[in-house]
């Protein structure tokens, strides 16, 4: 049975109606045989893969994309209203799927989640391979509602849900010595045909290492209760609720440990637009544009414009990580 | 061409120059535009797109007209769709105006209904700052207004009798400038664009070949009058 993944992100339909209950328990035993965190369950991931005939449909994405993510609730979680679902996963900029923010949702079906791993290396005391299902499992997966700013000036409140990018930092055992992290989007031109030219792929970001040890800095595997869909970033990116968004790194296939602070895609691209620190700051406008006030992404037809906070309103949370620091400068 | 069929070509016109922007009223009335993600983007890109396009068209006229003397009428439609490209940049700069720059304009229709016209004015006072330092500030945002007022110059003095009043060398000097509205509003959408977004290479394309058909056609035009010239000089020796 063919369905594309994306048209059944619908949470009503039960898996059992998408896929054949064979299938599915094939899958199921598959996932519990799957050992969790080793280099060898990530082969052994591969290996199946690599043996999947071509075009036959993968149980896999099915089941994924059919369940609902169990979550836990969070304390941090802000109560503005939330944006609307279709919004959220209509309008994002991914460039590997097209520089428009309708692309993404159009054109981020091509992009084949599982199998996924996420290689770890730099200043480790042991350079690995993870599987995605297993860093999953790894801790419960907390439902947080943030305040997402673009650097665009427009703004959304999501629900996502991950947990604190820390548990898996700490899992990782850096070295002393490691001071940033450095975050690697997954470059394949087979599955991002609209990939555009004049940027020096593969999309990368960095954060100092305090920063990524924040417990607000979320390591994100769904929004809205269900695995991110494609456009959003599956299946793994961060969300760093005080930076403007292009900080996120979606579609996470590498995480370095770094002792000088790492070249990340925007900051090469245009250091006097995108700084490398990009905290929220309505103080310091982008070249081009203002960012004291945000658009904020709602139900209404008409602009809901609103003042921008520093940090966006995080302040209690983060703004002791830079005292000192002139975040004029440092922007 | 005869003068009825002008007509019905004209308002034929009319109806495709106004199609994009009936598009517009008709995705507000059936609900699409509320539920795009960000309607004042999509209105904003949807009126500075168009008016580039129209823009692009008003310049093609002479140099498709040149190609053929049967197709010498279509002049006769080149104020009219100049014309809409003021009217698709005035679209373009009122929504920078009324929707991107803060303009609250919920509280303004409550305000007009709760007969408080006045916050009409309360928020105009409230963005004028902001725009001041957009203008002050932000060279796309310059290059953008002064391609508008190019084009505001050209559409006020587009009637025939202020054709005749200034004289027409001097009307088509000041309307050359339409050439560097054109190329303004190109700079203007480079400008705003992320570095390494290259979207707006095919309006540049466009435009660079419309001037160029233009020098071409100069060049040609210089060389083909020497020509015969010539050549009934040496006719003009053998007889």
């Amino acid at each position: 049975m063919l369905i594309r993944r994306t048209d059944s992100l619908g949470p009503s339909i039960p898996s059992s109606e998408i896929t054949s209950k064979e299938v599915f328990e094939q899958h199921q035993q598959a996932r519990s045989r799957r050992r969790f965190l080793t280099g060898a369950a990530a082969l052994g991931a591969g290996a199946i893969a690599a043996t999947r005939i071509p075009g036959i449909f993968d149980p896999h994405e099915e089941v994924q994309a059919a369940t609902q993510l169990q979550t836990v609730p969070s304390k941090y979680t802000v109560t503005d209203p939330q944006t609307p679902f279709n919004k959220a996963t209509n309008y994002n900029n991914f460039y590997e799927f097209g520089t428009d923010k309708s692309d993404p949702a159009r054109h981020a079906h091509t992009l084949v989640t599982r199998p996924w791993t996420v290689k770890i290396d730099g200043l480790v005391k042991k350079p690995q391979t993870l599987d995605i299902d297993g860093i999953m499992k790894y801790r419960p997966i907390e439902s947080r509602i943030y305040r997402h700013r673009c650097v665009e000036a427009w703004s959304m409140v999501i629900p996502w849900d991950g947990y604190s990018l820390s548990e898996l930092i700490k899992f990782c055992d850096p070295l002393p010595s490691a001071k940033y992290v450095e975050f690697t989007t997954l470059l394949d031109r087979k599955q991002m045909p609209d990939l555009p030219g004049g940027f020096s792929w593969p999309y990368t970001e960095g954060l100092r290492m305090d920063e990524a040890m924040n417990p607000l800095a979320l390591l994100t595997f769904g929004c809205y209760g269900q695995p991110l869909p494609n456009q959003n970033g599956a299946p793994i990116r961060v969300v760093m609720p005080w930076k403007y968004g292009f900080k996120n790194c979606k579609s996470i296939v590498k995480i370095s440990f770094k002792a000088k602070q790492p070249p990340t895609l925007w900051n090469e691209m245009a250091p006097n637009e995108y700084g490398f620190y990009s905290n929220v700051n309505p103080h310091v406008d982008h070249p081009r544009w203002s960012q004291a006030h945000e658009r904020r992404i709602d139900s209404s037809f008409l602009p809901h414009t609103i003042p921008t906070q520093m940090f966006n309103g995080y302040g209690d949370q983060v703004a002791s990580l830079y005292t000192g620091m002139d975040l004029k400068k440092n922007f | 061409m005869s003068k009825r069929s002008i007509i019905v070509l004209k308002a034929l016109l009319h109806l495709a120059c106004l199609a994009p922007f009936v598009w517009l009223l008709h995705l507000y009335r059936n609900g699409a535009l509320a539920l795009n993600p960000d309607p004042v983007n999509y209105i904003t890109h949807f009126t500075g797109d168009w008016t580039l396009y129209i823009l692009l068209a008003t310049l093609a006229i002479t140099p498709l007209r040149r190609l053929s003397p049967r197709i010498a009428f279509l002049v006769r439609f080149r104020r009219l769709i100049g014309l809409y490209a003021f009217f698709y940049a005035t679209l373009h700069l009122a929504t920078y105006i009324f929707l991107f720059s803060g303009y609250d304009v919920a509280t303004v229709l409550a305000g007009i209904r709760a007969d408080h016209p006045g916050e009409i004015v309360k928020q105009w006072k409230l963005i004028w700052p902001g725009i001041v330092d957009d203008l002050l500030k932000r060279r796309f945002i310059q290059v953008g207004l002064l391609a508008w007022f190019i084009l505001f110059l050209l559409a006020i003095t587009s009637p025939a009798f202020i054709m005749r009043a200034m004289g027409g060398k001097n009307w088509q000097r000041l309307h050359r400038l339409i050439y560097v509205a054109a190329i303004a509003g190109v700079i203007h959408f480079w400008w705003l664009v992320k570095t390494g977004v290259r979207t707006p290479w095919k309006d540049t394309a466009v435009l660079a070949v419309l001037l160029l058909a233009r020098i071409v056609y100069t060049v040609w035009k210089r060389t083909h009058k020497r020509k015969p010239a010539t050549r009934i000089s040496i006719e003009a020796v053998s007889k």
